[in-house]
């Protein structure tokens, strides 16, 4: 497809046997795109393989077969084009908030002099709040910190793309929703293409233009793209007051509670093609979703036009 | 009631102290009736002093003799304490200062690298156990200098500790530190010293510090087969002197010395240990 910053395609995990065990297939046949500027996050049970598709795309990893292609090159190894927020925060503890920004943006611009560093990373840390705090260790931070100097850190590289790996899943749900606000914030103006794991519904109809729903591993695939049809300037405190906000939550809780299994025991929908699984868009009629951007099928395949910029 | 846990320690401290003074005294008090028993003995003997341990008084005096006067020089078998202790020292420092350029930059290929680790580890595990003063014998005839020989000692018996620590200290740093390198493409001398190092730093250190403990045991032994100048050496003349007052205060010194040295190291630990 023409104009996607990111494509995946026939992407297969199959790990070693244990001993005397039969090699594990994680998922397979994992084809999904993503265009320049979406914000894109991905659910499924434990066990489906997500962390391990992130750790494919950030470079960590290597799949079985299947490629990777980001802005046209072949992913092959970590890139500084893509920032990673680990979901352990993975700080460095001898160094200070300060350092461990520090430490990305002289990878990233080691000709940088030290004022022109100094202001970058002040510049992050300013952005995710953390002014004042910038010389603590992060023992001395609470989790939402730590994981706030974590998100600095990988938008200080300014990558082309950014991975959450379940970023907030170890925070309090008051401290999770204040760095949900703040993560839209930064990724609207800059347009940031973003990849995300969460287990968490609601975060992801806030955060998401669109939502990959996993089925169950093992051989997990992705048995649905769900549209995000909620109005882009959506809030936290508006959210759950759009008319399709029941809609689309159901279905992303009966993907989980039921489907998700079903799928994995074989009930794939009819016509299911793994190269581009099934586009829904609940809560909207076809007359909205052509409105809204979703333009129904052209020969046989859901096709969806740049929502954001229609929705916007 | 409440009074701090440091200060009560302290006083229980210094209680056990005075006892253990006044036992001490009491069982090397001169035995008076014996001298008179057997005086003429005592008086072939040449003199009333009594034959068993000295008094605490006599040590501190013996104490106070040496601390006040460390430096001084009277030939070869009668140096001040503090020139005995500055070759002890120097053959330590020598000798741990030689094993840590070898041990750490080999610990670190051995934590990083599996492949390293399986084929050196047979080598470790025979050497590992040989006691230091085996090598001796060894080291003296290929040497063929005895100061040079004890320096070596300490060497051998200091690699071990600070080479299976680095290892470790290495081939544990967490992963996703390592991962974070990666995502940020740090190059490998970079990785090793900005990412590796400071996360093995306090096992390495730990490593350094059992390393010292031993080399400062086996000085002593090593100095009193070499001979010649040394705290362990000292040790060996006063005993050959009879002088029991220089070889308890000498065993007090290598005591306080290798006190210190544990703090000094104790302290470097601290300083690169990073809570989580």
């Amino acid at each position: 497809m023409i104009g996607e910053f990111l494509k995946v395609e026939g992407l297969t995990k199959v790990f070693p046997p244990a001993r005397g065990g039969a090699p594990l297939t994680v998922f397979e046949d994992v084809h999904f795109a993503i265009r320049r500027g979406e914000f894109v996050c991905i659910i499924g049970h434990s066990g489906c393989g997500k962390s391990t598709i992130l750790n494919i795309l950030a470079g960590l990893d290597e799949a079985t077969t299947g490629v990777v292609v980001m802005d046209g090159r072949e992913v092959s190894g970590p890139s500084l084009d893509r920032g990673v927020v680990f979901q352990g925060h993975a700080l460095m503890p001898w160094l200070s908030a300060y350092s461990n920004v520090e430490f990305a943006v002289r990878s990233r611009w080691p000709e940088w002099n030290r004022g022109k560093i100094a202001a970058h990373c002040r510049q992050y840390l300013e952005l995710v709040g953390l002014t004042g705090s910038e010389h603590k260790k992060p023992a001395e931070l609470s989790g939402g910190m730590k994981q706030r100097v974590g998100i600095a850190r990988a938008f200080a590289i300014q990558p082309k793309m950014l991975l959450l790996d379940e970023p907030f899943g170890a925070l309090d749900a008051l401290t999770r929703g204040l760095i949900q606000d703040e993560l839209l914030k930064i990724c609207a103006p800059t347009h940031q293409t973003v990849f995300m794991i969460t287990h968490d519904v609601d975060e992801a109809m806030l955060l998401a233009d669109k939502i990959l729903l996993m089925s169950n591993g093992p051989r997990a695939r992705i048995a649905e793209i769900v549209v995000n049809t909620l109005p882009r300037e959506r809030t936290r405190s508006t959210l759950h007051k759009e008319p399709q906000y029941y809609a689309i939550r159901n279905h992303l809780v009966d993907f989980l509670m039921t489907r998700s299994k079903q799928y994995a025991d074989g009930a794939l929908p009819d016509h299911y093609d793994s190269r581009s699984p099934p586009v829904v868009t609940p809560g909207l009629g076809t007359h909205l979703a052509s409105v809204h951007g979703y333009v129904g099928k052209i020969a046989g395949k859901p096709v969806l036009v740049n929502l954001r910029n229609t929705l916007n | 009631m409440s009074r701090p846990i440091g200060l009560r320690a302290a006083l229980l401290s210094i209680a056990l102290f005075a006892l253990l003074i006044a036992v001490w005294h009491f069982a090397t008090l001169p035995a008076e009736k014996a001298a008179v028993a057997d005086s003429e003995y005592a008086r072939l003997m040449g003199g009333k002093k009594s034959a068993g341990l000295p008094t605490p008084a006599q040590i501190g005096e013996t104490i106070v003799k040496h601390v006040s006067d460390p430096l001084y020089d009277n030939g070869p078998n009668d140096k001040g304490i503090g020139i005995q202790l500055a070759y002890s020292m120097a053959r330590v420092g020598a000798g741990f200062a030689l094993a840590a350029l070898l041990a750490i930059p080999l610990g670190f290929l051995i934590g990083m690298s599996p492949l390293v680790h399986r084929a050196l580890n047979p080598f470790i595990q025979v050497l590992k156990p040989i006691s230091p003063l085996a090598w001796m014998p060894l080291a003296l005839y290929t040497i063929k200098d005895a100061p040079t020989s004890s320096i070596f000692v300490i060497f051998i018996c200091s690699v071990w500790p600070m080479l299976l620590n680095t290892a470790h200290g290495v081939a544990s740093v967490r992963r996703e530190w390592l991962d974070v390198a990666k995502t940020l493409e740090v190059g490998a001398l970079r990785r090793a010293f900005r990412v590796v190092l400071p996360a093995a730093a306090p096992t390495i250190v730990t490593g350094m510090r059992i390393s010292m403990g031993i080399a400062w045991l086996v000085i002593v032994a090593a100095e009193m087969l070499v001979g010649g100048t040394g705290i362990g050496y000292f040790v060996w003349n006063e005993w050959n002197n009879l002088s029991l007052n220089n070889v308890i205060f000498a065993i007090l010194t290598i005591g306080v010395v290798g006190m210190a040295l544990d703090l000094m190291f104790g302290w470097l630990t601290r300083l690169v240990t990073y809570p989580e």
